[in-house]
């Protein structure tokens, strides 16, 4: 009974939350809170693993929650994936904050919610009924509204927290309509139920712009984004890579499930729309993040980034699978899930790395960092690898990822409709764009933090981080690097998951030759091999320092920066993560985000300074959530007069209403 | 057999000892085209080899990853250059990656220059980081477009199989393919940072990206950096003779002969491209850096139009 085992961790996990309450501020509470859970997401990873590898859905029915309901719990193997993805944050999370939660001030407000958020998320994955899905899904939002809010009490976090908690509520509310169209008039909870029943076109549509409203806006889809990267950071950053790294991906999970699962054929004008919406999202997201200089808000706008790419990634799905071209359907889908995977790795690291710098110099800003590689090498390194794997080169992960979303975007010539032949090529454009983007904000990222000189003496104090967090982010970096060179032996376990989801598969990629190279479609000569990149880097890089070693001279001397003979004498003169952007925001968020730059100069002899400033607009707080806030303050002040009212105008608004209501009955037909 | 591993080692040498050669050619053209008379052409070699001679000076805090950096950017464009069919079509490599890896590979150098760039922490650095990266947002996502439109054509972006599609008979006079040529000629051009994107002669001038960024490097350091500079001009060089004059690469199977006369076929090309290049960057004038991503955009709207022509018909 797999669905079992897992379901039992889970209980373990609540358990260890209730412990949780009682211990944590004992001395040992720490190691033995973030240990425990750990254990239990190792365990409830190899159960998933197991139910992968074994591919027989397992289910379960326990008669908890609605009496004449029960919960249903299944593990397919599309959830299987999923709880892999989940459990390996988790258990990551917990190592990484075996060290990093010393550093907490208020543990207590801290330890008790951590357990219950990671088994909220395997519930969520688990559920089989809507009844149990929506009950873990607003667990899940509530335990990483706690752990948001849990930090401290700076108005900041405390406006994060309220965006957050409104957005998810607005979310469940969503993915509850959906659930209400999807069950029908008859108002049948269990998945297998609605899997039968099959809805008709319109209803089709109407859920499907829903659950894209409810888990688009956990998952972070422009311009449901807002609350995604003023959360993320604002939580202990052991919490902000399983929300970055594993919520959003359950998010993903919750838009799998119900739009490929649940929903049936789908027309492929909405394949359509969830390209254009995944596109925008990428190009938006990594602009955003570009205009940071906050590291983990930079990262949080990364994810959104990614969102977008897993989001062209399930729409071409989509637009294939209606066109009955299963074939290039399995291979979206699995470009798509082998990048939820990849992204579940090197965001995690990356937060993880944020987390080591901000626990050392207590700064998030890079802007008063830099220099830190010669203080903290190895968080640098590891830090080195996430950010070349998020920015899709080779040979790491997110550029074997990235390459099969490609090659299923290169098959768009074989649509027959003419909006999908065009949109396909431009959302590959876009993709490629927001790739360049990415390579060019961790650039920024690492080189404005990690290189360079010390911006401030929290630098030159600095300390690398404890044993177990380096475990925690070495082990990710080297999954990232397993990942990218063995691809096959990841796309191979995601078959079963696009047999299930789209009626095909891509071929099997031979695994027992490692050199062996990716191939995505049977017919086509495209293919890719990371062991043989890999390798050859390897080969080559050696044949040149040998090479070098052997005919050049050897002798280094150290002497002080050339730069052109105008060295800086002070750190504060080398380039900032603004200064890194310029370019690009002059050449991308002039349009985006209307962003100017004004230089006052004073006049020949005034001695007041001159003055810089530079103003960008957020387009999704100006053209939504701005006036709907404004409307609903100003709904809220127009019906504020009626709490003021004397008791004969009670009684006549009473009368009123009645007289309304009875009229009404009485024409109803 | 024997002969097999011997092209197949031939090809990445050949590649790597040929590059410095097509710098020096392109600067005697240039110099020959603006009346003087210029290095001769074997110059290259010889800085390269007076780099090496010399000691490597590294400003006090360069970490690790600044003396690291020249011998990965040498190793990921050498490994690029030679995924590129020269003068046979089987590199040996050619199930290992199509044309996108190669786009990756040179990202993967880029983004380890412009870290090194960084990494001392002075202005010149981090300008031309900053500027090259933005120079690459642009040409990244035009270059994906060109392959796009050529993976329409020849349904494949493995080089070696465009490459023979583009030789066979059965291809007419295909106007995407003249678009694509144009485009890639562009990408060419800015990846490299000639003129009219930068300036490769040029020190101490506000105007330089690629200069800027490789500034404080010295000795061996800057010896591979400048043959990694070399070696993506070729690389770019081969791919656009590859792709759109295919002839004369020996096909699969050839003999030593006909490979022989592929090697000098080849090179015969790599001087005419040189000569071009040449004669091209004399005709222009440098651009301002803002200017760059509007020349760039020429590139990535060809690319679209290719791929819209071929879209609408199979003969164009």
């Amino acid at each position: 009974m797999l669905v079992g085992n897992v379901l039992l961790c889970v209980a373990a996990l609540i358990g260890v939350s209730c412990f949780a309450v009682w211990a944590c501020r004992r001395p040992w509470a720490n190691s033995a809170i973030y240990g425990a859970s750990a254990v239990f997401c190792a365990v409830a990873l190899a159960g998933a693993i197991a139910a992968l590898v074994g591919g027989a859905a397992s289910t379960l029915t326990l008669p908890l929650g609605l009496p004449w309901i029960g919960m249903h719990f299944r593990i397919d193997a599309l959830a299987a994936v999923f709880l892999c993805v989940v459990n390996l944050g988790g258990a990551a999370a917990g190592v990484f904050a075996l060290g990093y939660g010393r550093h907490e001030h208020a543990p207590q407000r801290v330890l008790p919610f951590f357990p219950a958020f990671l088994a909220a998320m395997n519930l969520v994955v688990v559920a089989d009924d809507a009844f149990a899905f929506l009950l873990s899904w607003e667990f899940m939002s509530l335990t990483s509204w706690a752990l948001v809010v849990s930090h401290d009490r700076s108005a900041e976090t405390l406006r994060a927290g309220l965006i957050y908690i409104v957005m998810a509520s607005f979310g469940t509310l969503s993915l509850l309509l959906a659930f209400g169209i999807l069950a029908g008039p008859d108002g049948h909870y269990a998945f297998s139920w609605m899997r039968a029943r099959g809805p008709n076109p319109n209803e089709t549509m109407i859920a499907m712009f829903l659950v894209l409203f409810g888990a688009g806006s956990k998952a972070g889809i422009f311009p449901l984004h807002a609350w995604l990267p003023l959360a993320h950071p604002a939580a202990p950053s052991q919490v902000s890579a399983l929300m970055s790294g594993v919520m959003t991906k359950v998010a993903v999970y919750a838009f799998v499930r119900i739009v490929f699962d649940l929903l049936g054929p789908i027309d492929w004008r909405l394949g359509m729309v969830v390209i254009g919406v995944g596109a925008v999202t990428a190009l938006l997201g990594v602009l955003y993040a570009l205009m940071q200089h906050d590291l983990k808000r930079l990262l949080a706008y990364h994810t959104v980034e990614n969102i977008g790419i897993i989001f062209v990634g399930l729409g071409l799905a989509l637009a294939f699978r209606a066109n009955g071209l299963t074939a290039a359907a399995a291979l979206a889908v699995t470009a798509a899930l082998f990048h939820v995977f990849n992204h579940s790795l090197f965001k995690s690291l990356l937060f993880f790395g944020a987390g080591a710098v901000q626990a050392a110099t207590g700064e998030r800003d890079m802007d008063r960092l830099g220099g830190l590689m010669h203080t903290m090498p190895r968080t640098a390194v590891t830090f080195l690898i996430g950010a070349a794997a998020i920015s899709a080169l080779p040979p790491l992960n997110g550029f074997a990822s990235e390459w099969l979303t490609f090659q299923a975007a290169f098959l768009s010539p074989s649509f027959p409709q003419w909006g999908l032949r065009l949109l396909t090529p431009a959302s590959a454009a876009i993709l490629a764009l927001s790739a360049a983007l990415a390579a060019a904000c961790f650039v920024k990222a690492f080189g404005v933090t990690f290189l360079g000189r010390a911006r401030s003496e929290a630098v030159n104090l600095a300390r690398e981080t404890d044993k177990a967090s380096q475990f925690a982010m070495f082990a990710l970096a080297g999954a990232c690097g397993v990942a990218g060179v063995f691809p096959g032996f990841f796309t191979n376990l995601l078959g079963p998951v696009a047999q299930f989801l789209t009626a095909a598969r891509i071929p099997a990629q031979a695994i027992a030759a490692p050199w062996s190279p990716l191939l995505p479609v049977a017919a086509s000569h495209n293919s890719y091999s990371g062991f043989v990149i890999a390798g050859c880097l390897i080969v080559a890089t050696a044949v040149v320092a040998f090479a070098i070693r052997l005919v050049a001279n050897g002798a280094s001397r150290r002497g002080a920066a050339w730069d052109c003979g105008y060295p800086d004498a002070s750190a504060m003169t080398q380039y900032t993560a603004g200064s890194f952007a310029q370019p690009i925001r002059r050449v991308f968020a002039t349009i985006a985000f209307r962003a100017r730059e004004m230089v006052f100069m004073p006049a020949p002899g005034d001695t007041a300074p001159a003055e810089f400033k530079a103003t960008l607009h957020d387009p999704a707080w100006d053209l939504l959530y701005t006036p709907v806030g404004k409307a609903v303050g100003f709904l809220a002040d127009s019906l504020n007069r009626f709490q003021f009212l004397t008791i004969r105008r009670y009684l006549n608004l009473v009368f009123l209403t009645l007289v309304f209501l009875l009229t009404v009955l009485a024409l109803w037909p | 057999m024997t002969a097999t591993l011997a092209l197949q080692v031939i090809q990445p040498i050949l590649v790597l000892l040929l590059a410095p050669l097509l710098t020096g050619v392109v600067r005697k053209t240039k110099a020959r085209l603006q009346r003087r008379r210029g290095p001769s052409i074997v110059q290259p070699y010889r800085d390269i080899i007076r780099l090496l001679r010399k000691e490597s000076v590294l400003a006090h805090n360069a970490s690790w990853l600044f003396s690291a950096t020249p011998y990965f950017v040498l190793a990921a464009t050498w490994v690029a250059a030679t995924l590129v069919p020269t003068f046979r079509f089987d590199t040996g490599l050619g199930p290992a990656a199509d044309l996108i890896v190669i786009v990756g590979l040179l990202a993967s150098a880029r983004f380890a220059l412009a870290l090194a760039g960084l990494d001392v922490g002075t202005s010149f650095g981090g300008i031309g980081a900053s500027r090259e990266m933005m120079i690459a947002t642009v040409a990244e996502p035009a270059m994906l477009m060109l392959i796009f439109s050529l993976a329409l054509v020849a349904g494949t972006t493995r080089l070696s199989d465009i490459a023979i599609f583009v030789q066979s008979p059965i291809l007419g006079l295909r106007i995407s393919l003249m678009l694509a040529f144009v485009g890639f000629v562009i990408i060419a051009v800015a990846e490299n940072g000639r003129i009219p994107v930068d300036n490769p002669s040029t020190h101490l001038e506000l105007t330089m990206v690629h200069e800027a960024m490789v500034l404080e490097y010295s000795g061996r350091h800057l010896a591979l950096i400048e043959l990694a500079h070399s070696t993506k001009l070729l690389l770019y060089v081969s791919l656009i003779s590859v792709v759109f004059f295919p002839w004369g690469v020996a096909p699969v199977g050839s003999d030593m002969a006909r490979h022989g006369v592929a090697i000098l076929l080849y090179i015969a090309k790599l001087f005419v491209g040189a000569n071009l290049l040449a004669l091209f960057e004399l005709t222009i004038a440098k651009m301002r850096v803002f200017r760059v991503p509007q020349f760039i955009g020429v590139a990535l709207m060809l690319g679209l139009l290719a791929a819209l022509l071929r879209l609408v018909s199979r003969s164009l």
